[in-house]
């Protein structure tokens, strides 16, 4: 409870249920909540080497601040892109999806 | 010392309770990942990082955890059920498992597992002692302070991705709308 390691196997089995997630799904729902998964591996992963390593408790916090505004952003686009194909294509399964065309 | 005594004993009862938050945190990463109904997926997500929050709260910070909850609970989340409702992806039939395609994906998961466990146990962490600390202050008006002095590109750099992704998002989706009509 109170090592590195402990946190770091916790974040990369986290990471890898995302990477299985991410292979496995068609829907694109499906792929971004796995791409979630793997954002917050990465978080806690920033979070205990901060906590066990780095001289400066801020910078810690303060990247995984950032990489939750990042993954914001990219759930406004990704969730605006997969509204728009649905209303394209009427699915959101990936392997429909085929053109590039507008 | 009584059973009982043993019982409220804080190290054992800090114990459980990081062992029930990575039970959260892995139950709701499964549910997220394997179900085929995507709802269910979604509540899986929330429960995961909900056992996230808890985990940042042993790392020591209970900002971050309390911001897990705010932002990806109460944001993300709720924007992915948001999409679900309009685009109605439950009514269309899912499409069969394909158990090659499981297969390989599990195989790669196990082999990128395999070699991260392999990293992490083989690295010598002991010789790395923490570095002196500049200050052990964890509050959130230090966090602030250091976010709008130090750290300011980082401020600057998340408020014009923000800014750019929802006017973005808004421009494609009413785009879309335009067109289907």
């Amino acid at each position: 409870m109170n090592s590195l390691t402990t946190y770091l196997f916790i974040a990369a089995a986290l990471f890898i249920i995302g990477v299985f997630g991410l292979l496995q799904r068609r829907s694109l729902i499906g792929m971004l909540i796995a791409i979630e998964l793997m954002l917050n591996a990465a978080s806690v992963n920033f979070m205990a080497f901060n906590r066990f390593l780095a001289p400066d408790p801020v910078i810690g916090q303060v990247y995984a601040l950032f990489i939750m505004g990042f993954a914001a952003a990219e759930t406004a686009i990704a969730l605006s892109i997969i509204i728009a194909l649905f209303r394209w294509i009427h699915s959101i399964n990936i392997e429909q999806a085929r053109d590039l065309r507008g | 010392m009584t059973p009982l005594q043993n019982l409220f004993d804080p190290e054992l009862l800090a114990q459980t309770a990081f062992a029930v938050v990575v039970t959260f945190t892995f139950a709701g990463a499964l549910i997220a990942v394997l179900p085929r109904n995507i709802l269910y997926n979604v509540l899986g997500l929330i429960l995961c990082l909900t056992g996230v929050a808890g985990i940042f709260l042993y790392l020591g910070s209970a900002f971050i955890a309390l911001m897990e909850l705010l932002i990806y609970v109460g944001a993300i989340c709720i924007s992915i059920v948001f999409a679900i409702m309009l685009s109605r992806p439950l009514h269309l039939s899912l499409p069969k498992r394909h158990v090659p395609k499981v297969g390989g994906a599990l195989g790669v998961a196990l082999l990128v597992f395999g070699v991260l466990v392999t990293i992490i146990s083989r690295t010598p962490w002991q010789p790395w002692q923490p570095a002196a600390e500049r200050s052990r202050d964890w509050s959130v008006t230090t966090l602030g302070v250091y976010l709008l002095t130090r750290y300011d590109l980082v401020f600057e750099a998340m408020s014009i991705v923000l800014l750019v992704a929802i006017l973005g998002a808004i421009i494609i989706s009413g785009q879309s709308r335009k067109r289907s009509s």
